[in-house]
Order: structure tokens, then sequence, then C-alpha cells
């Protein structure tokens, strides 16, 4: 059995000269729900932008066996489900459905399957009767769990979510995490949200300055307040400090 | 994750970068008006033109190579002045015929095209050496102090600021596509669907963003209205030229004077 995530000695500069990626190892077996947290500017968005293959640095990517290269992008694409921070960049199409149906049309299915991929994936999310809604007058929350629809469409064997709680009411955010908990994938979730990677994600990855600096037990790291606040975290629950003391 | 090949300031410490903006200003336009004004087959006053411009591009440390490569832009819109070469009258140099048509070209003609090409490659490159020298709010302060309508200067002030943000949108769009642009591995089918659907999506995505710029244009304008915009753009008052730069700027004006009229005396 293969890993579903290895991820060898990654590197990844920009264009303009700022290094995003030094050295990075990782590697997240089939099934593991992992959070991946660091600071802003940490080089979250570009690890995860490495996994299908929209980014390309130095170092080894695999993802269900298959080596991140030229020719397999194409199957990366359709096996990694990369679900973006904003779903106004996810939702580019008229209507929910052509959203949805996106990835399967594009690999060719036939239009029935197509169907019955969309239809699946919108039972998924709990949206089955926004099908024919536009994508653009639905709620925050909504838009959420039809973005996670455009890629659960594509049947992937890996969810890559970036900051799927940002901006949501607690409502959303509360039917969102039970959404993620009762998905059977492998899911690698970039937040800040420190409440969510310790109510879903058992295992945490920290990444600061491009490298990994912590990666354990999500119970574990967690209790290591000063390891947290040494790369821009904290635990939930964490009370603002006064002069005078805690308060409430 | 952002778009940065998009401004074209270039920062380098040299005499041209220090100029006081508003005269760069007024000396790229007095140019590029010279430029433009000199008669056809002018052409000792173009290589002097040339030659000018060749010297500031290397005196700005910015590099000859790096503006003529930006200055190959301009090019297809060159070809706008090709159909001269064939309707010009004049002695005939060679003929073709296209689709039934005989386009006859003169010589009157070729020239005419020459000077209208030779004329936009050193005007493009005069625009080019001004903003890879001089940051744009620079550029900015320079066409209020030149009396450029303020309302004109803030929409342009605007346009910079948002056109960065939207070209990162317009990013995010193309590779939230792209990640969902795969393959099943199966075989037999055909990928990426059919034109048709393909241009639908692509549509779809232009007017998402558009949509999106608008909405953002009304946030804009609350949040400025929200700050007390009230419809009349102010800003703060510009300093004084000093010497030097009032001597650079007359110096240069005094130049191009006396290339326009060395032109006309030269000129067809």
């Amino acid at each position: 059995m293969h890993h579903s995530i290895e991820i060898e000695h990654l590197s990844f500069t920009y264009p303009d000269g700022h290094p995003a990626l030094r050295d990075v190892s990782l590697s997240i077996q089939p099934g593991e729900k992992v959070a991946l947290v660091g600071p802003n500017g940490a080089g979250k968005s570009t690890l995860i932008l490495h996994l299908n293959g929209i980014l390309r640095g130095q170092g080894r990517v695999r993802v269900c066996g298959l080596e991140v290269a030229d020719g397999s992008l194409g199957r990366l694409r359709a096996m990694v489900g990369l679900v973006f921070q904003s779903p106004e960049d996810q939702l580019f199409s008229p209507t929910v459905f052509d959203d949805v149906a996106y990835g399967p049309l594009y690999q060719g299915l036939p239009f029935q399957e197509v169907q019955a991929r969309v239809a699946d994936a919108l039972a998924s999310v709990r949206m089955q009767a926004y099908a024919q809604r536009v994508s653009h007058h639905l709620s925050a929350g909504e838009k959420k769990r039809i973005a996670i629809a455009t890629v659960l469409s594509m049947k992937p064997e890996v969810l890559v979510l970036d900051e799927p709680t940002a901006g949501l009411d607690p409502r959303a955010r509360r039917s969102l995490i039970e959404l993620l908990h009762d998905l059977p994938l492998t899911m690698l979730v970039s937040t800040h949200d420190m409440l969510l990677v310790h109510e879903l994600l058992p295992r945490m990855v920290i990444l600061d300055e491009g490298q990994v600096v912590a990666d354990g037990l999500t119970s574990i790291l967690m209790e290591d307040g000063q390891l947290l606040e040494a790369h821009g975290l904290e635990k939930p629950y964490t009370r603002i400090r006064t002069k005078k003391g805690l308060t409430g | 994750m952002h778009v940065h090949f998009l401004d074209p300031y270039r920062p380098r410490s040299s005499p041209v970068h220090r100029l006081d903006p508003r005269v760069k200003f007024v000396l790229a336009l007095a140019f590029i008006f010279t430029t433009a004004l000199t008669p056809i087959g002018a052409w000792p006053v173009y290589i002097l033109l040339l030659s000018l411009v060749l010297a500031l591009e290397i005196l700005s440390g910015l590099g000859v190579g790096y503006v003529l490569r930006r200055a190959a832009l301009a090019f297809p819109f060159v070809l706008a002045a090709l159909p001269l070469v064939f309707t010009s009258p004049g002695s005939p140099l060679f003929s073709i015929t296209i689709f039934g048509w005989e386009l006859t070209a003169t010589a009157e003609g070729l020239v005419h095209f020459v000077s209208i090409a030779l004329k936009s490659w050193i005007s493009v490159q005069a625009a080019i050496l001004l903003a890879a020298s001089t940051p744009f709010p620079d550029l900015l302060t320079a066409m209020r102090a030149v009396k450029i309508p303020r309302l004109l200067v803030a929409i342009f002030g605007l346009m910079w600021r948002y056109l960065f943000v939207l070209a990162d949108e317009t990013l995010r769009l193309l590779r939230a596509r792209a990640a969902r642009s795969g393959h099943a591995g199966l075989s037999g089918v055909k990928l990426g669907g059919s034109l048709a659907w393909r241009a639908r999506v692509a549509g779809g995505m232009a007017g998402n963003l558009f949509t999106r710029a608008f909405e953002r244009s009304d946030r804009i304008y609350l949040a400025m209205l929200s700050r007390g915009y009230d419809g009349e753009v102010r800003a703060a008052p510009l300093p004084a030229l000093d010497t030097q730069d009032m001597f650079v700027l007359a110096g240069g004006l005094g130049l191009l004077a006396a290339l326009f009229l060395l032109s006309l005396l030269v000129g067809g």
C-alpha cells in the first residue's frame, strides 16, 4: 500500500527570489486527516499547490503513488481535490450544476455519469436542492459546500483544503466540520482555526518560514504552548493577557 | 502568490531615477511630441532622437537590452501603418495580388511606413524609460503638477492600485480551473470537453471576474465615503522645483526644440 502523499526534500523559490519552501519532507497515510498550520506567509498555500503540480519545486512529490511530473498532471488533478480558500475563485460557472460538473465533463465522462457524479457530490455536502441555483447568490457557507462538491464530483482520493472555515458563521462552520468529519477521504487541511484542528484533525504539521518545524499528534503538540507561540499559533481558548493578569 | 511582473518600475540609483518626476514627465511627453511632429523622412533627426534615448537608457542603468525587449511589444501596433506602403501615391516599386486585388507598393509609401515605424519605436522607448525609472505614485504626482484633471489622476491611481488585485484574482481563478482539469485514466475518452463547452467556461470566468470587480468598486466607494470622501480629490501641496531640476527642464526642452527645427530643415 502506497502513501497518499509523500514529499521528499521539497524546496521552492518564487520567481522574485523569495524562498517559500525549504527542504520539506512529509508523508501522509491513506485515510489520515492532517492539519497544516503555521503563521501567514509560512508557505502553507505554496505547499498545497505542489500537490497537484500547479507549482513545481526541486524535490520529490508523490501523490497516491504517482510522481508529480509533466505526464502525470492530468491524473493528479483528478486524484487531488483541491478546495481553494475563496469559493469565489472556485465557482466560476453560471450555475451550481455547471460548476460541480466541470471536473467530470473535462475528464470526458458520459453525460449520464456526469449527472450521477453531480448528484452524489451535492448529496455528500447536503446541497441537493441547489443544482440549478446561481452560485453568485449563495451565502458564504453554501458557497463553501458547493466548492467542496466541485472536487468531490471528481471522486478524488485526497482532499486538500485551504482555510476551509475562514469567514463562516458558527453554524456554517459547525456543519462544515461535521461534513468533513464524515467524509472518508485522506485530508490535508491548511488552517489558522486551532479549534478545528483540535476537533477534526488528529495529526498536526507546523510549517514556519518554509520549513516543517513540528509534526506529530495534535493532542500532544497542542499542549506545547511555547512551541505554538513561537510559530504564531495558540491553544484554543487562550485568554487575553493584561497587566493585571488574565481576563474573564 | 502575487503577480509582480506588471510593475514596470525598476529601482536603480541613477541620475535619471533621481531627477524630479515632474521634470521627467514633462520631458518625456515633450520628447514624444517632438518625435511625433518630426516630418516624414527626416532621417538625421531620427538618428539624433534615437541616440538621445539610447544614451539616457545607458545613463539610467536599466540597460539598452531591457528597454529594447520591452519596446518589442509595440511592434504589432506598427503593423497598423502597413497599408500606407500601398495607399500612398508615388513611383511604383512592386505589385502583389491578394484575393484578386492588385496592390502596388510605392517608394513614398515605404518611406512613410518606415518613418512611422521608427518614430513609434523611439517614442515607446521614451515611455518605457519614464515608467521604468519613476515609481507610479510619483508619476501621478507629476500628472497632477502639470494640471491633468485631478479626478482623472485619481482614477489612474485607483486603476493602478486595483490592477494587481484583479491580476491576482485572475491568477487564482485560472489555478482553480487547472486544479480541476484532470483525467480519470480512462482510455478512449476525449479530454477537455468540446470547444463550445470550454468557451462557455471561459465566458463564465470572465463574467465572474467582471461581477467581482464591479462589486469591489462598490465596496471601495463605500469605504471612501466612510472616510469622508465628498467627490473632491484633495492632495498634499507639491514642493518647489530646485534650480538644478529647472536647469535640466529648460535644457531638455531647448534641445528638443532645436531638434524639431532641424527636422523641419532636413525633412521631406
